[in-house]
């Protein structure tokens, strides 16, 4: 005897309710308790009401569905929509996983004493400070020297193509925004709910998708997870700047474009540039969460060292991350630094 | 007086309403509501009200007001940086409200130009290229307009200064890079809001000076927007007094000193030393056959200086001359009837 049988009586809904197929769907855990306790305690008290969630209440009247429906019918409604999505996404998101795949392979098959001073370069190129340099050298030759050179590689690899794909869409998506006001009200929960969801959901109907062997699924999850600040930023930095500037640029007749290039972007330069910052830390926080679906590098031997409690292993690479992010993070400063002083303090007035 | 100029630039039954439905809210304008009327019952603000100017070629029209009144409002017309509710904005006889955007934008860029309270320059820019940004702008070829902008921030005395940022600067060279931005466009209408009301009082009379200078040369339409009467009527031609958005009186500034129409305008001029500002001009007769002649005076001198000529003696009588030809007569009586502030009528 279920609880909520008088409610059901009361209502009038019997007969709705024998119309269900009785007892045909999985019997719950609560029918089970119920039966083993052979119903002895009638209806039971006023305290022992049970909630009155799906399960309970099929239990008293079986037109009602159970939750375990509930994930079955979703999963099958997203299984029929797979093969449609796929069809769309496919091919607009192969290239994603061929760049990765490439720049792995470059980054990997680069011998090392050619790929570590481009890396140097590049280094200089952005940051032009010596001391920058210097750190970049010394992090990436204590990996090299504890053979992890080459899941290094990898990590870094990924990271460069997913942070160059969020600034090529982040930019212009934070313009957008920046210039309606509908969109930055749409775009806003969106990025929020981004941002707030913990990094392994993403992951649930990507692997539903994408199949686990391809680069994109991993490569996508660390977009939409990164991409956000480059957004949020872009579309700050814009509107953040001086609105008496803007109208001197109205007031010499400049185009919206000649007001974009030559006169937004350049003073919301620092933001972007801040964004971007964050969108590089962002897909190096992911790219180690991704290495349960196959994004290779450092994050593997994290996982490693999880699986299989071989906790030096899990250390050493842990070690490795953490000297990756700081010289990522003192790169993209240094070169936000050299914006700010090589254009003098654009905001000082 | 010298022969009127043409009108250069005309507002005609200019009226601004800000809130949500400004077309409604004008029918109620136009039906008689006052201002406090309309924010209280239509929560709509009556920025400006009915404004009719005629701004003439090559004067200097100042629009005074105390802070709130319309000003920057008013000024932003002219440009159609803010559109109005209804009226109509004549530059060189077209209304500008008629005009596309890029008609709009070619009068923005060879018309008129702009000299912001807050500088408003490009903080990325060198002060070279700030000044050059109008040009730039229309798409002239940079070996083009950099010999000009250099001219023009020679002109205003920061020749040296091309290869820094606006932010090396003080307030005044800034203001000064401003001024040479607007001069290197090259337009007939320069349009100055507030332009020197956040530099050191110094500084100011410099910056006065340094426009009074140009303008002798270079004979703009110049708009100039100010709170100071003094900076008034050191620079107008023609004065514009604006109270909540509405022009209480107009004209020559020696004929509104003389003859305020309205117990506001009376507060405002209250308080400056009348001897100064008022000139020989202003309080002279036409008659040149009195004699009895004490000497002679300028018709630009202020009254100070006739004061002090005169000695004090209230019973003299001095000619007035032009150049060397004489206009008139100042009896030393009415010079002091000037001095006692004015009632309005
Ligand atoms: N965008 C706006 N929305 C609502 N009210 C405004 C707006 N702009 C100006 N006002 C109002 O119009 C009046 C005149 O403002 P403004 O032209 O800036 O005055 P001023 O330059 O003389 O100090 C003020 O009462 C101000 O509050
Ligand atoms: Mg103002």
């Amino acid at each position: 005897m279920a609880s909520y049988d008088g409610l059901f009586k009361f209502l009038g809904l019997t007969d709705w309710c024998s119309g269900g197929d009785q007892g045909s769907g999985p019997m719950s855990m609560a029918a089970l308790l119920a039966q083993t306790k052979g119903g002895s305690e009638e209806a039971g008290s006023f305290w022992s009401m049970p909630l009155p969630s799906l399960d309970n209440l099929h239990a008293a009247c079986a037109a009602f569905p159970q939750t375990r429906d509930l994930t079955l019918g979703l999963e099958r409604a997203f299984l029929s929509a797979r093969d449609v999505l796929r069809v769309v996404l496919d091919p607009l998101t192969q290239p994603l996983s061929w760049m990765l795949r490439e720049m792995i392979w470059l980054m990997t098959a680069t011998p090392w004493f050619i790929m570590l001073p481009l890396l140097l370069a590049l280094t200089w190129l952005v940051s032009r400070s010596w001391s920058v340099v210097g750190l970049v050298a010394a992090a990436l030759v204590t990996l090299a020297f504890v053979d992890h050179y080459t899941e290094a590689m990898q990590t870094l690899a990924i990271i460069f193509v997913c942070a160059f794909i969020c600034v090529l869409f982040g930019v212009p998506i934070g313009i957008a925004m920046s210039r309606s006001d509908r969109l930055q009200r749409i775009m806003t929960p969106i990025l929020d709910m981004l941002q707030t969801l913990p990094a392994f959901v993403y992951l649930i109907p990507l692997i539903f998708l994408f199949s686990v062997t391809e680069p994109k699924l991993y490569g996508i999850a660390i977009i939409l997870y990164a991409i956000v600040p480059v957004i949020r930023l872009t579309d700050l930095g814009i509107r953040l700047v001086d609105r008496d500037v803007i109208e001197a640029a109205d007031a010499f007749g400049m185009t919206k474009r000649q007001k974009l290039f030559g006169v937004q972007i350049p003073l919301a330069l620092p933001n972007i540039m801040a964004g971007v910052n964050q969108t590089i830390m962002m897909s190096l926080a992911m790219v180690v969460i991704a290495s349960l679906v196959s994004a290779p590098g450092l994050g593997v031997l994290v996982l490693r060292g999880i699986r299989n409690l071989e906790l030096g292993v899990g250390l050493v690479a842990g070690f490795g991350i953490v000297l990756l992010a700081i010289i990522l993070d003192r790169v993209t400063k240094a070169s936000l630094a050299r914006l700010d002083a090589s254009k003098s303090s654009r905001r000082g007035a | 007086m010298t022969m009127e100029k043409p009108v250069k630039i005309s507002i005609r039954h200019l009226y601004k309403i800000f809130g949500d439905n400004p077309k409604a809210a004008l029918a109620d304008v136009l039906a008689g509501m006052s201002k406090s009327e309309l924010l209280a019952k239509r929560q709509h603000v009556l920025g400006l009200s009915d404004i009719n100017i005629d701004m003439r070629q090559g004067e200097t029209t100042v629009i005074m007001g105390l802070s709130g009144s319309g000003k920057s409002t008013l000024i932003r017309h002219f440009n159609r940086l803010i559109e109005p509710t209804s009226g109509e904005v004549l530059v060189d006889g077209t209304d500008v409200l008629s005009l596309d955007e890029g008609r709009l934008r070619d009068l923005r860029r060879k018309t008129m130009s702009m000299v912001f309270q807050k500088f408003a320059l490009l903080p990325h820019h060198t002060v070279l290229a700030n000044a050059g940004m109008a040009q730039a702008t229309q798409g002239v070829p940079r070996a083009s307009w950099e010999p000009e902008a250099q001219r023009w921030l020679e002109r205003v005395g920061l020749g040296g200064y091309g290869t820094r940022y606006p932010h090396q600067l003080s307030g005044g060279m800034q203001q000064r890079v401003g001024i040479a931005r607007a001069l290197t466009s090259n337009s007939g209408i320069m349009l100055m809001d507030e332009a020197f009301s956040a530099l050191d009082p110094l500084i100011r009379t410099d910056m006065q000076d340094l426009l009074i200078e140009l303008q002798r040369e270079l004979h703009k339409t110049i708009i100039f927007i100010s709170h100071d009467l003094d900076e008034a009527l050191k620079l107008a031609d023609h004065l514009v007094i604006l109270k909540d958005g509405i022009v209480v009186q107009q004209g020559e500034p020696q004929h509104i000193l003389l003859n305020p129409s309205d117990p506001y305008i009376e507060a405002f001029i209250g308080d400056i030393n009348r001897a100064r500002v008022l000139r020989v001009r202003s309080v002279m007769t036409d008659d040149l056959t009195s004699d009895d002649i004490a000497g002679q005076v300028n018709a630009d001198d202020n009254l100070e200086h006739v004061l002090a000529l005169s000695g004090g003696d209230a019973t003299r009588r001095y000619r007035v001359m032009r150049g060397d030809k004489p206009v008139g007569t100042l009896e030393m009586a009415a010079l002091i009837r000037a001095l006692v502030p004015k009632r309005a009528a």
